[in-house]
């Protein structure tokens, strides 16, 4: 072999790479942002648990667990009741993580020798951010409990679990919503990407821009028909979440249509976005994926609950369009809830789907350059 | 002098410069940061008139066109196409020129007749119309029978021919062609300037760029651009007496000798 020949091919190649600024861009960037993201949020202790507190008979005792829970700095206690009855709507609303509902008797009973009685219910719609919050509460009323035990007293507090939305843990109820959101906001991005990025790439975009048709015409136009072949997606993918992994459906089907096509209007638009400010269609296809994936995959609470985030990392949260969907597709496909609950999530998309349009009609400017 | 031998046959000029004309540009000017690639070019194209542009590469040309079509924004300088402002009156340019760009501007993936149908529907064509011109010009093309074949497929000469005719679909004013005979076998590219000579003799305007100088002996009148300047305008007669040369071909080697950007084509 020629040394040189070797050398010379190599410098050639070097060439290559270096010329492609946005390529090489997104190489160099791409592990390390996956590094930072997946380092930080991949930190599962749970913080800010938002507790509410059934306390049918406030006593010394019940007020002095309630304390415990506290001073962890882990919990916050948004609501205290005598009726368990506030419990159902906080978990549907949000509002609310873990419910400690204590037993009428039980300051009586922990002073006696019968059991003292406690019932711990979850919000475990989400698994992973659900077992956490159970572990935590389970570790203060163990230690409460050592606690008395060492100061000689023979004590029995009976802790009884509930898992709300999703008894049996399912995983997979969670992941599927997830999942679902991920796939559609990469396909839907790559396909208005890739389409428009090739039609100014072959050369046909300047025709276009050339003749009566205006750019809202061509965004529209290219949206339109990716529009219809995402919402097939949505279809299969909602029928393989029923058939394949029995996800519930306690909520509206036609409901989580219109949400799904919201989605990825959005997810198109940043499809369109992407090919607008891109030169080639390598590229589009690269950055597409890069702002789909990373963004949807770590931030959006799919994998990572949003929960154990750090605080400064929440705010990025709010620019991954399936965080929004997420919430709103497990709101409507696991608690069975409605738009007078997903309203937040819903404004969030449809405020996200205009903005992103109007910034791809303005970067797709009649003048090429 | 008349066109060599091989010219194709030319009908008689439709319309003449007396008519007004179809683009008129003044102090025309591109800058790209300090790089000034259209240096105040200024001309007249009368209606009807096959108008060659002709540079080596990277004198300007296609600059020069996109501006005159509304891809990109002078820095500098006015210019009317067809009568209307390409500053303010963009729109209007749009549905009354044909362009034909470097690059080719048909879809591989679809059909001959997909195509002409999509462009149609562009310009807002009605589908009678469009089914009418699509026979037509098919007729004319003798792509008859291969009007349901993928673009893609059809040999270069024939998507050559088919582009220009869907850049005449609807009738335009004007039609802009940036090097439309580049790559294509001279048998193709005698075909092609009788295609555009049908179209002058019809009183659509033509603006041409080409490299091939003997295509510049086919054209009504010239212009030379050397370094984003006009270095010679007129009639291929005109300039081959004002510079004493055989042919437009010795003429554009003169100028371009001086040249400092760009090569020599």
């Amino acid at each position: 072999m020629n040394r040189n020949a070797l050398r010379a091919f190599m410098v050639k190649e070097f060439r290559h790479i270096l010329r492609d600024r946005q390529t090489l861009t997104i190489l160099l960037m791409l592990p390390l942002v996956q590094v930072i993201l997946f380092g930080y949020a991949l930190r599962s202790d749970v913080r800010d648990i938002r507790m509410a507190v059934i306390d049918p008979t406030p006593d010394h005792a019940t007020l002095e667990l309630q304390s415990r829970f506290l001073s962890t700095n882990r919990f916050r206690i948004v609501t205290t009741s005598q009726t368990p009855d506030v419990i159902e709507p906080l978990f549907r609303r949000g509002r609310a993580d873990v419910a400690l509902v204590f037993d009428p008797d039980f300051a009586s009973h922990l002073r006696g020798t019968e059991p003292a009685r406690l019932l711990i219910a979850v919000d475990a719609s989400d698994p992973n951010a659900g077992t956490t919050y159970l572990s935590y509460a389970r570790a203060v009323i163990s230690s409460y409990q050592a606690e008395l035990s060492a100061q000689n007293r023979q004590v029995r507090i009976v802790t009884e679990t509930r898992m709300r939305f999703n008894p049996t843990l399912e995983s997979v109820n969670l992941f599927v919503p997830g999942l679902i959101a991920l796939v559609l906001v990469l396909v839907s991005a790559l396909m208005t990407a890739i389409s428009l990025s090739r039609e100014k790439e072959r050369g046909t975009m300047e025709v276009l821009l050339v003749s009566p048709l205006r750019p809202q015409q061509i965004i529209v136009g290219k949206v339109l028909p990716y529009l219809a072949l995402a919402f097939a997606n949505v279809l299969t993918a909602l029928l393989a979440a029923w058939a394949v992994f029995h996800v519930p459906f306690r909520g509206s089907v036609v409901l989580l249509l219109a949400e799904s096509i919201l989605y990825t209007l959005v997810s198109l638009a940043l499809g369109v976005l992407v090919a607008a400010r891109t030169s080639s269609q390598r590229a589009a296809m690269l950055t597409a994926a890069l702002v789909t994936m990373l963004p949807n995959a770590l931030l959006s609470g799919m994998i990572f609950p949003i929960a154990s985030m750090p605080t400064w990392l929440v705010p990025f949260t709010y620019i991954a369009p399936a965080r929004w969907f997420i919430v709103i597709a497990r709101g409507i496909m696991l608690k069975g809830v409605g738009l007078t609950i997903l309203w937040r999530e819903t404004l969030m998309l449809s405020l996200m789907a205009m903005l992103l349009l109007a910034a791809a009609m303005r970067s797709f400017k009649p003048r090429l350059e | 002098m008349i066109p060599s031998a091989a010219a194709p046959a030319r009908a008689p000029r439709a319309t003449g410069v007396a008519n007004g004309f179809a683009i008129d540009a003044r102090d025309l000017t591109r800058r790209f940061g300090s790089f000034v690639a259209v240096d105040h070019i200024t001309f007249d194209v009368g209606t009807g008139e096959v108008f060659g542009f002709l540079g080596a590469n990277g004198a300007g040309k296609t600059t020069a066109i996109k501006m005159l079509v509304g891809l990109l924004a002078p820095s500098e300088g006015v210019a009317h196409v067809a009568g209307f402002d390409i500053a303010t009156q963009r729109d209007q340019i749009r549905r009354n020129i044909g362009y034909m760009s470097q690059r080719f501007s048909l879809y591989a993936d679809l059909t001959v007749r997909e195509n002409i149908r999509l462009y149609g529907g562009i310009y807002g064509l009605t589908p009678g119309q469009i089914v009418e011109r699509t026979t037509t010009m098919l007729d004319t093309l003798g792509l008859s029978s291969n009007a349901d074949d993928l673009v893609g497929k059809l040999p270069l000469g024939w998507k050559q021919k088919l582009a220009f005719s869907v850049a005449l679909l609807h009738n335009p004013k004007i039609v802009f062609l940036d090097e439309p005979t580049s790559g294509v076998d001279p048998m193709t590219r005698r075909q092609f300037w009788e295609l555009i000579y049908a179209a002058a003799a019809r009183g659509t305007t033509v603006f041409v760029t080409t490299h091939y100088m003997d295509e510049a002996e086919y054209c009504d009148r010239i212009s030379i651009m050397v370094d984003g300047k006009i270095a010679a305008l007129g009639t291929p007669t005109e300039l081959k007496e004002k510079f004493g040369a055989e042919s437009v071909d010795d003429v554009f080697v003169r100028l371009a000798r001086g040249a400092t950007k760009g090569e020599t084509a």
